[in-house]
């Protein structure tokens, strides 16, 4: 079982997300819990979502403590959260930014990718340009950093699960998805 | 069938189309409102043909499908803590009236002051409507146990409450496989009622009776509830042969050589499951109870399993303030008449919707293995 926590602000589209994913794990016949973290969400305010993923049945149904890997969809949260806390040593951290993942000087314990998430979401212009949707890009990225499903399944799912522009939601995250760079 | 990715709250709306429901009313309210979503948008497209009645209240909503009940349609709402409490007196009269029919309730604690995470005290303090309650542990069993809920209740002739956990159920989206709708026209036919109202036929309903007769009625409901408990057991493996899961009232899980049993509901017993294995891979003799039908209770099968452990645990994410665990005190109500039983351990924990991990189930084991003497509350993570 791999658990993963993703950390967004409300608006970004976290929750939707975690709701793609589950849509294309459970295509591959995988078994996939996807919840956000609950609350009265608020645009711009720290929101978290889950997944834990396995080839079986899940039974554990709570909030993840200790994820394996987790996913950052603004820069702007890290300093602002306790974004690493129970990151498991060897876990990934897939950032959303413009650095190099060298430059973000997370502990050397820990693997790290980052994309330019937002660059890509302008590119197809996805949300505004004042607050650009960033999480179908992301979970492109995801899909290379943490290979649990095939991404022209993930592709799929993202053409059929995103409200609007399926077409550009879809290469966003292809886009991502050949972007990505990987450390570690 | 087909298999997707849908929360626990859609996962009810499933349920409910494939079910062929014919009247809805509902209210909306944290966290239950994508259920009717859904339904309104299915019966606004034509993907179910069933008529959707908005209302001003729950009390309204509970009333609506009464009638749409009463006169020979299959009936659906749902609600969630203050709009459960609020259908409360329609709730006793639509069982009194022996109507069949299902409502989802998504568990949310009650206010003030305001929460709207999960504990189990709105469903449980219906205990006494003689509502059937069934509670579900992840939204394949949501979704399944609205079809079976209409087989049992159309033919014993009493409500059911499908129960679920906020946000850990409703809110979570995780594989469900869509029966077929022929495989569930097969298992499910069409409600039929003789005494429906109906203005070619007319007849009186649930007017005054004298205290000669008023009895026996209550008697019957009783009665109805005792052969309930045989026919959820019996249409669980019909419906196993056909969809291959099975249902029942408990759910028991390694509890044969187990010297300790938890008893547990809805999503905690989930996580229960986890913790016993866990326990079990470091040589503890472990074992999981999981209530599923909480009404009628399956007092037999409690008896059963309890008493051959040495020590029962009850998680009770619940209270009844001012004695404690409900689920707590059915067990110990079911283990009374049984000689030299197991002492029980009951235990408040998770209210208003904190977090029951796997180290916190763990935890009550590990806490239960250095007592001998059962205890009748223990508050688990209280922190005054």
């Amino acid at each position: 079982m791999i658990e993963i926590r993703f950390h967004g602000r409300g608006g970004q589209g976290t929750v939707v997300a975690s709701k793609i994913l589950a849509d294309a794990l459970t295509r591959e016949g995988k078994f996939i819990q996807a919840f956000p973290e609950f609350g009265v969400e608020r645009r711009g305010a720290p929101v978290a979502a889950f997944a834990r993923i396995s080839d079986t049945k899940i039974w554990p149904r709570h909030k993840i403590y200790e994820p394996d890997h987790i996913v950052i969809l603004d820069p702007t949260l890290i300093g602002a959260v306790p974004l690493l806390d129970g990151l498991k040593p060897g876990g990934w951290i897939l950032v959303n930014t413009t650095k190099k993942p060298s430059q973000l000087g997370f502990p050397k314990e820990f693997k790290v990718a980052t994309v330019d998430a937002t660059h890509i979401a302008l590119k197809y212009r996805l949300g505004s340009a004042a607050s650009p949707i960033v999480n179908t890009a992301m979970v492109g990225a995801f899909a290379r950093v943490i290979p649990v499903v095939k991404l022209e399944t993930l592709l799929d799912a993202i053409e059929e699960g995103v409200p609007i522009k399926p077409k550009e939601n879809r290469a966003a995250a292809e886009e991502a998805y050949n972007s990505v760079i990987m450390e570690g | 069938m087909k298999r997707m990715a849908i929360v626990g709250n859609h996962a009810l709306s499933y349920g409910a189309l494939l079910s062929r429901v014919q009247v809805i009313a509902a209210y909306p309210i944290t966290p239950q409102t994508q259920v009717v979503e859904l339904l309104s948008e299915m019966c606004a497209d034509g993907t179910l043909k069933a008529e959707f009645v908005k209302v001003e209240s729950e009390h309204s909503a509970m009333a609506a499908v009464m009638g749409a009940s009463a006169s020979g349609a299959r009936a659906f709402t749902a609600t969630s803590s203050q709009g459960l409490a609020l259908m409360h007196e329609v709730l006793h009269w639509v069982t009194g009236a022996r109507l069949p029919v299902v409502m989802g309730n998504i568990n949310r604690a009650f206010g003030p002051p305001w929460s709207i995470w999960t504990e189990q005290t709105d469903s449980l303090s219906q205990r006494d409507t003689g509502w059937m309650q069934i509670y579900a542990q992840d939204n394949q069993e949501v979704l399944d146990s609205v079809i079976l809920a209409y087989k049992v209740s159309e033919q014993v002739l009493l409500p059911t409450m499908v129960v679920l956990d906020a946000f850990f159920l409703s809110h979570t989206s995780e594989p469900v496989e869509i029966p077929d709708q022929e495989m569930v026209d097969e298992f499910l036919p069409p409600y039929e009622n003789k005494y429906i109202l109906n203005p070619d036929d007319p007849h009186a309903f649930g007017g005054l009776t004298n205290p000669e007769w008023y009895m026996e009625l209550r008697y019957k409901i009783h009665k109805a509830h005792e052969e309930a408990l045989q026919l959820i057991e019996k249409e669980g493996r019909e419906f196993e042969k056909l969809f291959g899961r099975y249902y029942g009232l408990v759910d028991p899980y390694r509890v044969d050589d187990a010297d300790t049993i938890l008893v547990a509901v809805s999503t905690a017993a989930s996580t229960a499951r986890y913790a016993v294995d866990l326990l079990r891979e470091r040589g503890k003799k472990v074992g999981l109870l999981r209530i599923r039908v909480f009404r009628p209770f399956p007092y037999e099968r409690v008896k059963e399993i309890l008493s051959g452990a040495k020590k029962v645990i009850v998680l009770d994410r619940n209270l009844s303030p001012g004695a404690g665990g409900i689920i707590a005190s059915e067990v110990r109500g079911a283990l009374a008449n049984v000689k030299n039983h197991p002492p029980v351990f009951s235990y408040i924990m998770g209210l208003g919707g904190r977090d029951i991990t796997t180290k916190n189930i763990m935890e009550l084991f590990e806490e239960v293995e250095k007592m001998e003497e059962g205890k009748d509350i223990i508050w688990k993570g209280v922190k005054i």
